[in-house]
């Protein structure tokens, strides 16, 4: 790595901490943001002639705020001048009386400003480019593409989005412990929209987005090391990198989407499903469950199965039931039956939708899973009115693509009704043969 | 002579990599890796998961407390390590209090393995 890589990653890894307590000093966004960038200028300068501090979030928090101070006292000549104590130089910054200061020190500062995010008043989509923006430090031009919007377009959502929550007087003294854990919840809820966000997409998006993926995980990550002994933070922490384990198996080379059952288990990342399953551990242990350690849960049983014909189906359905339980919502219900289809077969799951249709009309999945289970169950002619409404509804191209897959084998089906599963077997055997 | 070499780094920073910055530093330290090992001066190498997915096992109290996280005191030194083999998170525990109680005193760190390669020189 040459010197701006590394400098890079480590302004990268000290911006939340950083940003939240010049906010902390400022008590104003735009404020914070800038004293960062003028610490992070410096630090460019600096740090390849000195090396890199002992304490990197240290330094820019000190240099960030001095910066900021000489410039307001440079704007404002009429204020009587400060102390000579008061007045900063770079070069005592790195002084033994800067004590080295820890990100748990910073913990409710940090919160804070990611609470800030995800002001209830905000639009999901302008919460997450808020924390990318502000947190994560992506460029206005990087978020505008992972939303697929201008430049422009972003710039005035981002700056609406902060008037809202600079209007919104969130308050700086230090919450107490009821204050606190509705703070992380509300947090945990925008973290992982974040990662939905990146993980909605289709591959010829994937390029673009998928940083929102790795972003959700940086931010999980920062939320487990302030509250490291929250089994539902530790739960949402697995459920990203369990999720984001199967990233690369999720498409195939011309785009498509490759389902579960169909992917390359192989091509899974072996070492974020051992990380996701240790930290799933360890949030049991607590006994405290949560949506968040059930979703984990269920996405580690996926991973666990090293053939898809070993996923164990019964298991998942159990814990859908749990979720259910916890947190009632049609689209769990949703995926419930689809184990239940697994387990008992598509008749009980296909009753276990109707009464759904009212509330998940427009849902693409309730259509393709309705349409899936009407064809497994040789009903092709209301599968293939389940499938056309689905493509109707379809998010990505890739996802319309899938459902038109299913359309043509319902037709193949319909033209060579005797000989469906030999369709099925033949070509591909007689093919390997003559190779 | 064996030595240990313990691999010291900021998590943020590391964390903080992309996949393609990782990839790229672990194919620079496995060409050093080959090297070693063709001369047979390889033993175990271990790359640990973030310690966010470390418990602490303190055997100085009685019964010894399980706390999340990594070992965090610095008036203890590290004085070795074993790698053991088990299937989750209680089982390692429970190996780790039988190792406490022949040895009490400090503490005990568990961090699950991320990468392992055995080495050739020891085997």
């Amino acid at each position: 790595m040459n010197d701006s890589d590394w400098i890079s990653a480590v302004l990268t890894s000290a911006r939340p901490q950083v940003i939240a307590a010049l906010l902390r000093q400022f008590r104003d966004l735009d404020a914070a943001e800038e004293a960062f960038q003028e610490a992070s200028l410096r630090a460019l300068k600096a740090w390849p002639k000195n090396g890199p501090p002992r304490d990197a979030a240290a330094w820019l928090i000190m240099v960030g705020k001095n910066a900021t101070i000489d410039t307001v006292r440079r704007q404002s000549r009429l204020r009587p001048l400060p102390a000579d104590d008061q007045i900063s130089d770079l070069a005592d910054v790195e002084g033994p009386t800067v004590d080295q200061i820890d990100e748990a020190d910073y913990r409710d500062d940090i919160l804070r400003l990611l609470f800030i995010c995800c002001h209830a008043e905000l639009p999901a989509t302008q919460q997450i480019a808020l924390a990318l923006r502000i947190v994560s430090g992506l460029t206005v031009s990087q978020i505008a593409r992972a939303f697929l919007v201008s430049d422009a377009a972003m710039e005035q959502r981002i700056t609406r989005a902060k008037a809202r929550v600079a209007a919104a007087h969130v308050p700086f003294e230090t919450p107490g412990a009821v204050e606190r854990s509705e703070r992380l919840g509300v947090v945990a809820a925008m973290v992982y929209l974040v990662f939905n966000e990146g993980y909605t997409t289709s591959v010829t998006e994937q390029g673009v987005r998928a940083p929102l993926c790795g972003e959700a995980i940086r931010l999980a990550r920062l939320l487990l090391r302030l509250f490291p002994t929250e089994p539902e933070i530790m739960g949402l922490l697995a459920l990203v990198l369990l999720q984001h384990a199967r990233a690369r198996a999720r498409f195939d080379p011309s785009g498509a989407v490759v389902l579960l059952d169909d992917q390359d288990r192989t091509l899974w990342d072996r070492r974020l499903i051992t990380e996701g399953v240790a930290l799933i551990d360890k949030a049991v242990r607590h006994g405290r469950p949560g949506p968040y350690q059930v979703q984990s849960a269920i996405a580690a049983l996926h991973a666990r199965a090293t053939r898809s014909e070993d996923t164990d189906w019964a298991q998942i359905e159990l814990l859908y039931g749990t979720l259910e339980r916890m947190q009632p919502s049609p689209v769990v219900s949703l995926n419930r039956a689809v184990a239940v289809s697994r387990v008992r077969g598509p008749g009980d799951a296909l009753a276990m939708i109707e009464p759904l249709g009212a509330k998940l009309g427009g849902y693409f999945y309730y259509h393709g899973a309705r349409g899936a289970f009407l064809k497994q169950l040789g009903r092709a002619q209301e599968a293939r009115a389940a499938f056309d409404r689905a493509i109707a509804l379809a998010n990505t191209p890739a996802e319309a693509a899938h459902i038109r897959q299913e359309l043509d084998l319902l037709a193949e089906a319909d033209a060579a009704p005797s000989s469906d599963a030999n369709l099925k077997k033949f070509p591909g055997n007689m093919s390997d043969r003559q190779r | 002579m064996q030595y240990a070499v313990l691999c010291y780094h900021d998590e943020k920073v590391t964390c903080a990599w992309s996949k393609e910055q990782d990839d790229a530093v672990m194919a620079k330290l496995g060409v050093v890796m080959e090297k070693l090992e063709r001369q047979g001066k390889l033993g175990p190498v271990a790359r640990l998961l973030p310690t966010t997915a470390a418990t602490t096992l303190r055997k100085d109290h009685e019964p010894p407390l399980v706390i999340d996280g990594p070992f965090a005191e610095t008036k203890e030194q590290l004085l070795g390590f074993y790698i053991i083999d088990c299937s989750n998170l209680e089982e390692a525990l429970a190996i780790t209090k039988d190792l406490g109680q022949a040895n009490p005193g400090g503490a005990y760190e568990i961090r699950p393995v991320g990468l392992f390669f055995p080495g050739k020189a020891l085997s």
